[in-house]
């Protein structure tokens, strides 16, 4: 287990607000003090534009900027020059949706995506589908939440399917998608295919390689790990990036204006249209150094101890009326459930009276939970700076819910 | 202050006008986006007076206990003033202070009554 209480010292919120039990990590994460610092570094210290001035503040925050799009690179086994800066994966998404998507899908021809995606894996490709006349398909899961073997694969996917949108990690199920499995699968049936992959609940909690996954794009969020919010990555092929329309038109991403034609930068400063949230961008350089100085590997064992150790004591707690959503194995710190005769935002607000934040909804996955066939779930959600005495506290606090409610 | 008074909690435990209406006249069913609760409302109306109205579907302790009170509330009630009531009075009938957030959850019932007999057709 990782030694959680010096962790907790790096995070200021946790010195402002001692008592708070924060189980919401998958919705966004805390920060430590280092990328706090980070931003204003920035903002004291060079807060000029990038790619612009010929002078030497400007010039730092250039390499500054460059900086960080080297470390992801490298965090997640791939090209700087495939790395492009979003606001947040819904954007990177939306960026592959509208870029490469609408090109590519013509009448007739399919998108795959899965019953379990966050809306914003979801939505894009649906609407693109209902636009450009294709097929919108979505992978079913089995009563564990589990998406369904080879077989379903092999009848829901076609040589007519362009477009794969996939994610590697259920933010409700807290299930790990076997993406090498999958990916191969479906490239076998369309070599042409174009997999996207949401990697928002992935990056952050395990080593995550692009090359190893087989994937042509992916997507991640800076503030679930660690980082700034208003940062989002999107990591491309990069035939695929050269091949691709602009998102956006304006300042950073021409390279030559006239009135009758324009052209554009290579990717990956393409993709990054008008003064980007510099800040941001390179204070999650210091995201990424914190989770490499504790380890992305003992980040995700430390997580799945204490989601087993939760949901063990949960069982003892509460027996049968506790119901766990998604599969016990190969899952992450994500844990969704019910607690029957109870509804999720009562249990929600009780543990707020005693500082412990967890969410409840339908989490950005209604589609997912229609499937389920339960209206919202409550989520407690684990990360570095959890431990067992959180879970201890959780349930105290359930308890209290479950005799005010009763 | 919790918002679990007793008041609150005597209502979701023993809600009242809980169920169908076979004899409604009227039926709306909204939703909240926020967590996908859905409440249905069903009333027997007849020259411009609410005789009888029920609420079903499930939802939070806040919800079903502002169901509870607007039905009782409603109950037998001339429809002018019940199309006449405000979030205000939605809120003082509940008696405790909700954050934005649950606030949809105690107006969620209030909606539905608004919809049912505002909608232009009494
Ligand atoms: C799996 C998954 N995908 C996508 C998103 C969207 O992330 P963002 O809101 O940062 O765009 C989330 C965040 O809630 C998520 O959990």
């Amino acid at each position: 287990m990782l030694d959680v209480s010096a962790i907790k010292k790096d995070f200021p919120l946790f010195a402002k607000n001692p008592s708070l039990i924060y189980l919401d990590s998958t919705a966004t994460a805390l920060k430590p003090q280092t990328v706090i610092d980070k931003l204003n570094e920035y903002y004291k210290e060079y807060s000029a534009n990038v790619f612009r001035g010929i002078y030497k503040i400007s010039e730092r925050a250039t390499v500054e900027y460059e900086k960080t799009r080297k470390l992801i690179a490298a965090f997640i086994g791939a090209e700087a020059s495939e790395v492009v800066f979003t606001r947040n994966t819904t954007e990177s998404l939306n960026l592959v949706a509208s870029g490469l998507g609408r090109r590519l899908i013509g009448k007739g021809d399919e998108i795959v995506t899965t019953i379990m995606e966050h809306h914003s894996n979801f939505v894009p490709w649906q609407q693109l589908a209902i636009e450009n006349g294709g097929v919108f398909k979505v992978l079913d899961v089995d009563k564990e939440g589990k998406l369904q073997s080879a077989v379903t694969l092999d009848e829901v996917i076609t040589k007519r399917t362009k477009i794969l949108a996939v994610t590697y990690v259920s933010n409700v199920l807290g299930v790990v998608n076997p993406l090498k499995k999958i990916i191969a699968r479906a490239k076998k049936i369309n070599p042409r295919i174009v997999v996207v992959v949401d990697a928002a609940q992935a990056v952050p909690h395990r080593l995550v390689n692009v090359s190893a996954i087989g994937a042509d794009f992916l997507a991640f969020s800076s503030h679930k790990m660690l980082g700034p919010t208003g940062v989002g990555v999107l990591w491309g092929k990069r035939a695929l990036l050269t091949s691709m329309r602009p998102f956006q038109y304006g300042g950073e991403m021409i390279e030559e204006v006239g009135i009758e034609k324009t052209t554009f930068k290579q990717p990956p400063h393409k993709f990054e249209a008008g003064t980007p949230h510099i800040a941001g961008v390179i204070a999650l350089q210091e995201a990424v150094v914190y989770l490499q100085k504790i380890g992305l590997e003992s980040i995700e064992k430390h997580e799945t101890e204490l989601v087993k150790y939760a949901v063990d004591q949960l069982e003892r707690a509460f027996g049968e009326d506790f119901v766990l959503l998604g599969p016990r194995e190969n899952r992450t710190g994500i844990l969704s459930f019910s607690l029957k005769r109870t509804h999720p935002h009562d249990l929600a607000q009780i543990l707020d009276e005693v500082n412990i934040a967890i969410r409840a909804g339908h989490h950005c996955a209604m589609p997912l939970h229609r499937r389920l066939g339960v209206a919202a779930s409550a989520r407690a959600s684990f990360y570095l700076y959890n431990h067992s005495g959180d879970v201890d506290a959780l349930i105290k606090g359930l308890q209290k819910a479950k005799r005010i409610l009763k | 202050m919790s918002i679990y008074q007793e008041n609150i909690l005597e209502h979701y435990r023993h809600p009242r006008n809980y169920g169908r209406l076979a004899a409604a006249t009227d039926r709306v069913t909204v939703a909240n986006p926020l967590c996908g609760d859905v409440i249905c409302l069903e009333a027997l109306i007849k020259k411009r007076i609410l005789w009888e109205v029920r609420f079903s579907g499930e939802g939070c302790a806040i919800s079903t206990a502002a169901a509870s009170m607007l039905t009782e509330k409603a109950h037998r009630r001339r429809l002018k003033p019940l199309l006449g009531l405000t979030k205000n009075d939605m809120l003082k009938m509940l008696g405790i202070e909700l954050s934005p957030n649950r606030l949809k959850c105690a107006l969620l019932p209030w909606e539905a009554l608004l919809k049912l007999i505002g909608n232009g057709k009494y």
